[in-house]
């Protein structure tokens, strides 16, 4: 018999808040394996972009791998493989998931990341060049700024899809939503009321995320921008609320044309 | 840093210093009239020594993108303070030259100099290797370029395209540097653009925003990519205009360009190529008035 009584009990009524604290772990697993991945994806977009041919084909080699192989099998090559071979490799748990999620996330990242940085207009880097500036300091100030417009809405996609794959360290038995599920469900018997208060919360994260995501995105619109100069000191409701921005900053991001 | 742009900013009623955001004198409240700064500041610094050394020097430059031969042993001389000015139809190997010039292409053969300095390269062994990112960067720091597609930063305003590459690359104070910027501005008459984003601007506000700059840099040598070739014709004369008074004011230039008004009237020198090669150079009234190559006369037919 399906008992909603334990929905409602870890949803609303539990006093240890087992499923918030499960949320938070979700939710940090995904932060900290997402900040990772750009971090790693960024480094790969421009080895891969490079003219020496040992990195480009460094990251070529990388990201063949990484998205060519189960993120479950590179957990589990990395929880229970890897240290049979070399011991001393034996990583905490939550470092297993950590490390495997941002090697992940880092190979999808690379080709999103590359793929901005090549959508910037190549007389950007050249104007860049002609007034002295070197590849690093042209890429940092005058390349990134604008391709990171390019990067948000596929970011904000990955971002949502990390929150959901973190359940996969529900496998080697990490307590975050999922595996507290589990774990808790079939000590009692209770396993699918409990995927259904997993449920509720993951949609909960995305949700957030999603107007997390379009406050963004509505911040780097150009037009948005256009109408901010017409209107001059008027704030917007969101600059009220968050209290920062206004066109100066607004516009750091704003494309061309 | 040359302080040649940044006089210093005294009253002209009571000689008190005045601060870069004040418009009035803060000991005697004059206001302080702006133009009359601007008329004594020159877009380029005085080059009262040097006239006719030589800036640069290109020998026997080849290029070839892939099977096709875009520039076949072109000789090159653009002496101090002295505007060049190169014409012919598209596809003639123009623009690759002036790219060549500051390495934004590579060569094939041959050699460049600024001031005596290769650009691009460094020789090792008798044979030519290329140079190291720095060196490169180094060089084109001295040299201007305007493209003929603007190339703003679309990121930035006015004012912080224009002092981006001083603070960045040549580490000036950004005090000085945006007061500098600012006369540069006001100069080619966008002053009052200077905290606009580039897509607000039209094209030919866009461009003199890039000769500001290139400008800005203080460079030695000015090259122009065909400046005016994307613009709407009515915005054509205000680029001209700022072109024509840095080359008054003594600026080394090499200009690419359609415009044979402009070419008439500024350049010390004119190179007519076409196909790959210098068909024909000399004075403006040999080129435009008795040009001596068929090709030459053909062009000018066509174009005049």
């Amino acid at each position: 018999m399906f008992r909603w009584d334990v929905v409602w009990h870890f949803l609303f009524q539990d006093p240890n808040l087992l499923f918030l604290n499960a949320a938070w772990v979700t939710l940090w697993l995904s932060v900290v394996s997402q900040t990772c991945g750009v971090i790693l994806g960024l480094f790969l977009a421009l080895m891969r972009t490079s003219r020496f041919p040992v990195l480009s084909w460094f990251a070529r080699g990388y990201i063949w791998f990484f998205r060519g192989s189960p993120l479950l099998v590179q957990v589990l090559l990395l929880w229970d493989g890897l240290p049979k071979i070399f011991p001393s490799l034996l990583l905490p748990d939550f470092a297993c998931i950590l490390v495997a999620f941002s090697l992940n996330e880092g190979a999808y990242m690379s080709e999103i990341i590359r793929a901005a940085i090549t959508s910037v207009d190549a007389g950007q880097m050249e104007a860049a060049k002609s007034l002295g500036m070197r590849y690093p300091l042209a890429m940092r100030r005058i390349v990134l700024p604008q391709a990171a417009r390019v990067i948000v809405p596929p970011l904000g996609n990955e971002f949502n899809n990390m929150l959901k794959t973190t359940s996969i360290a529900s496998v080697i038995g990490l307590q975050e939503l999922t595996g507290s599920a589990e774990i808790y469900g079939s000590q009692a018997f209770v396993i699918f009321e409990l995927l259904i208060v997993a449920t509720f919360y993951y949609l909960v994260l995305t949700t957030l995320w999603g107007y997390i995501q379009s406050w963004i995105e509505n911040r780097l619109d150009p037009d948005r921008l256009t109408t901010k100069i017409d209107l001059g000191d008027k704030k917007s409701f969101t600059e009220r609320l968050v209290g920062f921005g206004g066109s100066r900053t607004g516009g750091t991001l704003v494309s061309g044309r | 840093m040359s302080n040649e742009y940044a006089n210093p900013r005294n009253c002209q009623q009571c000689g008190a210093q005045i601060a870069l955001q004040e418009s009035f004198c803060g000991s005697c409240g004059a206001p302080y009239n702006q133009s009359s700064l601007m008329e004594r500041t020159r877009l380029v610094s005085p080059k009262t020594n040097g006239n006719g050394v030589e800036m640069v020097r290109a020998e026997k430059i080849v290029k070839r993108f892939g099977s096709l031969t875009v520039l076949y042993g072109i000789d090159l001389s653009v002496k101090r303070g002295q505007v060049v000015v190169i014409i012919g139809p598209s596809g003639s190997g123009k623009t690759t030259l002036l790219r060549c010039i500051n390495h934004l292409e590579k060569i094939d053969d041959g050699r460049i100099y600024i001031e005596g300095q290769l650009i691009g390269y460094r020789e090792q062994n008798g044979r030519l290797v290329e140079d190291s990112e720095a060196n490169i960067a180094r060089i084109r720091a001295q040299i201007g370029f305007v493209f003929q597609r603007f190339n703003l930063f679309p990121h930035m305003t006015a004012l912080e395209n224009v002092i981006e590459a001083p603070i960045h690359v040549l580490h000036q104070s950004r005090a000085a540097v945006t007061e500098r910027a600012m006369v540069l501005l006001d100069k080619v008459g966008l002053v009052e653009k200077a905290h606009v984003y580039p897509h607000k601007l039209s094209g030919g506000q866009q461009q003199r925003v890039a000769i500001a700059r290139a400008l800005a840099m203080n460079p030695k040598l000015m090259l122009f990519d065909e400046a005016t070739s994307a613009l709407d014709p009515e915005l054509v004369g205000e680029v001209l205009k700022v072109m024509r008074q840095l080359a008054e004011e003594g600026m080394t230039m090499v200009v690419v360009t359609h415009e044979m008004g402009f070419a008439r009237e500024v350049a010390d020198h004119v190179i007519f190529m076409d196909k790959a090669v210098i068909v024909e150079q000399g004075s403006p009234e040999q080129i435009f008035d008795n040009p001596e190559n068929e090709r030459t006369r053909i062009f000018l037919g066509t174009i005049l």
